[in-house]
């Protein structure tokens, strides 16, 4: 177990370190300058070189990387030209609301998504399971935006039960008073996250039903409702630990689009602004941020994985 | 082997027409034939494609020049779908809209396809560290979401149909590379692979004669995928105002604009486009997923 726990961290913090050479890279060959965005266009040369000479940006290019990187490890992600703040402090202000967006997402969609798999699976090739997948398989064809506009045509604007905006509390806390609010925004990416779920827990389960230890367990006459807690369902929802890691990325991206959506003033709802005001440092520590938390987060679901079925340790070590 | 010799543009393309010699070919086809839900994707996408393409030019309309003593007229035997808020035919605009929509999803595709069958090529057959480097690049790709990377690089250029189109070509070739990579890591310790090998064939020919013609059938199946998720970023970056700019239409495009109409009423402009890309999408998706079950039957009976 040390092993692989060892030779996955290392993988970890090399794809890391490749992601900061790739934001840099992008930074680096944005056009116009920071001196330029900061000090204006009518700034002189010489106030220019002096504010690059101050900041390092007339070093040689290796050594510029280096020094963001420095300042990355020491949590400084940058300043914002247009917000006039540092990128730090929007993150987290922004942060806390996205992750309440994407965890409830989440938790509600693996809710629905894990009993559908395995129910599909039992009945498969049955109605029910070509139902579901027909189902699963629209709602990923669905344009994110266009799903969340056709709910707000349902739920707001003719059976008026929820807002078509998303709360404007200025904290999370705040945020979660006006629950009604969130039911919408907290839906589409729920519904598409669902889609991206149900298609590989149904493959999962069905995997598992065609294992031996199902067959013996059948044989010992083991009741059909043990035989689906104990034996299919905790085998089966094995893999989606990693899928869990591996999807965040995806619904990192649905989020941007719902928050734009529901002008929900979230982490992606801040990196649209930023991408309108052409403001890079915000675009590049958001993405350098949700590499980060997803780089991360496969590596916990592979570990939980590996902690959790011993096989995986041993067929990779 | 170099890689200026992986890096032949028309690999796939001589290796594919290389291809239909074996039963297992024929099998495959006939396979794919009795796929019900197969055919109703492809017979989803020719009609989509002759509704776009040949729509047109049965159908003129003027989807330049904005009209607006005819802004929002609800459908009527002249305008079957209505108009939109500046007058465009919106039956019409659909078609021109396909255009875009469908050319974006297939150029995205067969670029990524191509980035991420030679990629994913070197890495699996030179394997050591450049496997490595080569792989670890992916995942840091990966890690990223896609719709950043599609910001950040159309936020540096102007968004015009090809900007739009090498830009989602850039970033849809990773999971074909990591497919590619593990099926040629397979390939190449085969017996026959080895035995090419001790027969004295080139590197070259093992790639071309070998892992291309192997991989062919991942990649085509990959690409279908790539196709509908290329649609849809296509979309969502018009959601966020970074598609090309009006009189330039898109599915995406229209659902945009016709979200400022959503408490009027006017169902016209918000149903048709979307119905446009689920349709689209779900069948390009059925497609593949029967080609990919084709290839399987194949493996199973060799």
């Amino acid at each position: 177990m040390s092993g692989y726990l060892v030779r996955r961290t290392g993988q970890a913090i090399a794809v890391l370190f490749i992601v900061t050479v790739i934001v840099f890279a992008i930074l680096h060959f944005l056009p116009g300058s920071p001196a330029r965005a900061l000090l204006g266009i009518r700034a002189t040369p010489g106030a220019i070189t002096a504010f690059n000479a101050a900041n390092g940006y007339n070093r040689a290019l290796p050594v510029q990387y280096l020094l963001y990187l420095d300042r990355l490890v020491h949590g400084n992600l940058g300043f914002s030209y247009h917000f006039d703040q540092s990128v730090g402090s929007l993150l987290a202000l922004d942060l806390p609301k996205s992750a309440l967006l994407v965890g409830s997402s989440y938790v509600v969609a693996l809710i629905i998504a894990i009993p559908m798999g395995v129910v599909q699976a039992l009945r498969r090739d049955k109605v029910m399971d070509h139902t579901l997948t027909a189902l699963s398989f629209v709602g990923y064809a669905m344009p994110t935006f266009w799903l969340g506009i056709l709910l707000i045509v349902g739920f707001s604007a003719k059976l008026h039960l929820f807002p078509p905006e998303g709360p404007q509390g200025a904290t999370v806390g705040a945020d979660l008073g006006n629950l009604s609010a969130l039911v919408l925004p907290v839906a589409t990416l729920t519904i598409v996250t669902i889609a991206l779920f149900s298609r590989f827990m149904r493959a999962s389960a069905v995997e598992t039903l065609l294992q031996d230890y199902i067959r013996t367990a059948r044989a010992k006459g083991v009741t059909r409702w043990r035989l689906v807690s104990r034996h299919l369902l905790r085998n089966s929802v094995l893999p989606i630990i990693t899928l869990i890691g591996l999807s965040l990325p995806g619904v990192l991206s649905g989020a941007i689009i719902v928050e734009a959506l529901f002008n929900y003033p979230g982490m992606g709802w801040l990196f649209w602004t930023a991408t309108g005001a052409h403001d890079y440092p915000v675009l590049m520590g958001f993405t350098v941020v949700t590499a980060a938390a997803t780089v991360v987060g496969n590596l916990l679901a592979d570990v939980a994985y590996a902690m959790a079925d011993p096989r995986i340790r041993y067929r990779t070590s | 082997m170099t890689s200026a010799e992986l890096l032949e543009p028309s690999a796939p393309i001589a290796a594919a027409s290389g291809l239909p010699e074996g039963r297992g070919w024929r099998r495959a086809l006939a396979d794919l034939g009795r796929n019900r839900m197969g055919l109703i994707g492809l017979a989803t996408i020719v009609i989509m494609l002759l509704f776009s393409f040949l729509g047109p030019v049965l159908y003129p309309t003027d989807q330049i020049h904005p009209n607006l003593l005819l802004i929002t007229r609800a459908p009527s035997g002249k305008y079957p779908l209505g108009t939109d808020e500046v007058g465009y035919n919106v039956l019409g605009r659909l078609m021109v809209a396909g255009q875009s929509s469908l050319e974006v999803g297939l150029a995205a595709a067969a670029i990524a396809g191509i980035i991420g069958t030679l990629w994913g090529a070197v890495a699996g057959f030179v394997g050591g560290w450049l496997d490595s480097v080569m792989m670890r690049i992916v995942d840091a790709l990966l890690a990223i979401p896609a719709l950043l990377l599609v910001l950040l690089l159309t936020a540096i250029t102007s968004p015009s149909l090809i900007v739009v189109i090498i830009v989602l070509g850039l970033i849809s070739w990773l999971a074909t590379a990591r497919l590619v990579r593990g099926q040629v890591l397979v390939i190449r310790s085969l017996e026959y692979v080895q035995a090419a090998q001790g027969f004295g064939e080139k590197a070259w020919q093992i790639v071309f004669r070998h892992l291309v013609r192997n991989v062919i059938g991942t990649v085509v199946v990959q690409a279908t995928f790539e196709v509908a998720n290329a649609i849809l970023l296509f979309a969502a970056l018009s959601f966020l105002g970074l598609g090309p700019p009006p009189p330039a239409a898109n599915w995406g495009g229209m659902l945009t604009d016709g979200l400022n109409y959503v408490f009027d009423g006017y169902w016209w402009l918000i149903y048709p486009a979307g119905v446009c890309i689920v349709l689209t999408v779900v069948a390009f998706n059925l497609v593949g997923d029967a080609i990919r079950n084709a290839f399987d039957v194949r493996l199973r009976s060799n």
